[in-house]
């Protein structure tokens, strides 16, 4: 764990604060772009589901909570074979915090937020990722007041 | 409507199952055929979870469903019905009167072989499926809608393309 107050920390490599689960490259590839956004990509251990059963997947998850510590688990899509693999997970550890449906932005908040702990970093980075998403043009359908329109 | 898909996979219910092939179909609801879940309230709840509201999805053992399949085949939505493993759908194979049957997801474990990027399978359910051939079902592997589906001969001789 590093100590905020020493200068040193900065230095040193970040501990890994959150695990990423997804669907094929979605994880390796949101975190690239977290990491060449700022450099923080680091923060996060990767999984993909590519190929494992269920029951590889839950095991696989468990490993990765388990050797790294992390507090947090950010998952792709609500149905997705990970997310279900980390409500398994969540059965017995309601101390990790698992969050579904992760997007760029929230990701790149968590990985900014080093100041807090991991799971108040979570909390403001669901809120961002949430916030985040917005949409402009389309004509009629992304009309002001539509569903998706511009706010 | 009716049952549009019998598929064998071991996630059942998933991404691939819920968006890839239930958006695409219109799917309705989803016949979920495993023993465990069928007595498990956590399991089905977990399921239950993973499906959009508007998708409903029913939970049976494999004994129930050559009597329960009638009223699903009659439903006006479309469905899926799903096992987890090559043994059930042999059953409602047999017992159910299923003739056409998806591979959509088996994947490794220490006594299967690869078959092809989703399929591993071990000599008795190569065997199995050849017996599902046997009583007239039709059987292909085919992950995703947007895949071409691989004939059951093709897939035990390993003989597809893996994209």
């Amino acid at each position: 764990m590093s100590d905020p107050a020493s200068p040193a920390a900065a230095d040193s490599p970040p501990a890994i604060r959150a695990i990423v689960a997804g669907h094929s490259d979605f994880a390796d590839g949101l975190v690239s772009a977290v990491h060449a956004i700022t450099g923080r990509g680091d923060v996060y251990h990767t999984i993909s589901a590519r190929n494992l059963s269920g029951a590889e997947l839950e095991e696989k998850l468990r490993q990765a909570i388990e050797e790294t510590g992390a507090q947090v688990v950010f998952t792709d899509l609500q149905a997705g074979s990970c997310t279900m693999a980390a409500r398994r997970v969540s059965r017995d550890r309601n101390d990790v915090l698992f969050v579904c449906g992760a997007n760029l932005p929230m990701l790149l908040d968590f990985a900014l937020a080093a100041d807090t702990t991991p799971l108040e970093a979570a909390r403001h980075a669901i809120d961002r990722g949430r916030a985040a998403i917005t949409s402009v043009g389309g004509g009629d359908a992304g009309a002001p007041g539509s569903p998706g329109g511009r706010s | 409507m009716s049952i549009a898909l019998f598929r064998i996979d071991d996630r059942l219910i998933h991404g691939q199952v819920v968006v890839g092939w239930g958006q695409p179909l219109d799917i309705g609801f989803i016949v979920l055929v495993d023993d465990v879940v069928a007595t498990s309230e956590w399991e089905q709840e977990l399921y239950r979870m993973g499906t959009p509201p508007d998708m409903h999805v029913y939970f049976h053992a494999v004994s129930e469903v050559g009597e329960v399949l009638p009223k699903y085949e009659a439903d006006r939505r479309a469905g899926i019905l799903l096992t987890g493993d090559i043994d059930s759908m042999l059953r409602l194979v047999r017992e159910a009167g299923v003739r056409k049957v998806n591979l959509g997801g088996i994947h490794h474990r220490s006594d299967r072989k690869q078959k092809l990027r989703y399929v591993f399978l071990s000599p008795s359910e190569e065997e199995r499926l050849r017996e599902m051939s046997r009583f007239g079902a039709t059987v292909t592997a085919q992950d995703v809608p947007a895949a071409h589906p691989v004939e059951l001969d093709d897939v035990l001789q390993a003989r597809a393309a893996t994209p």
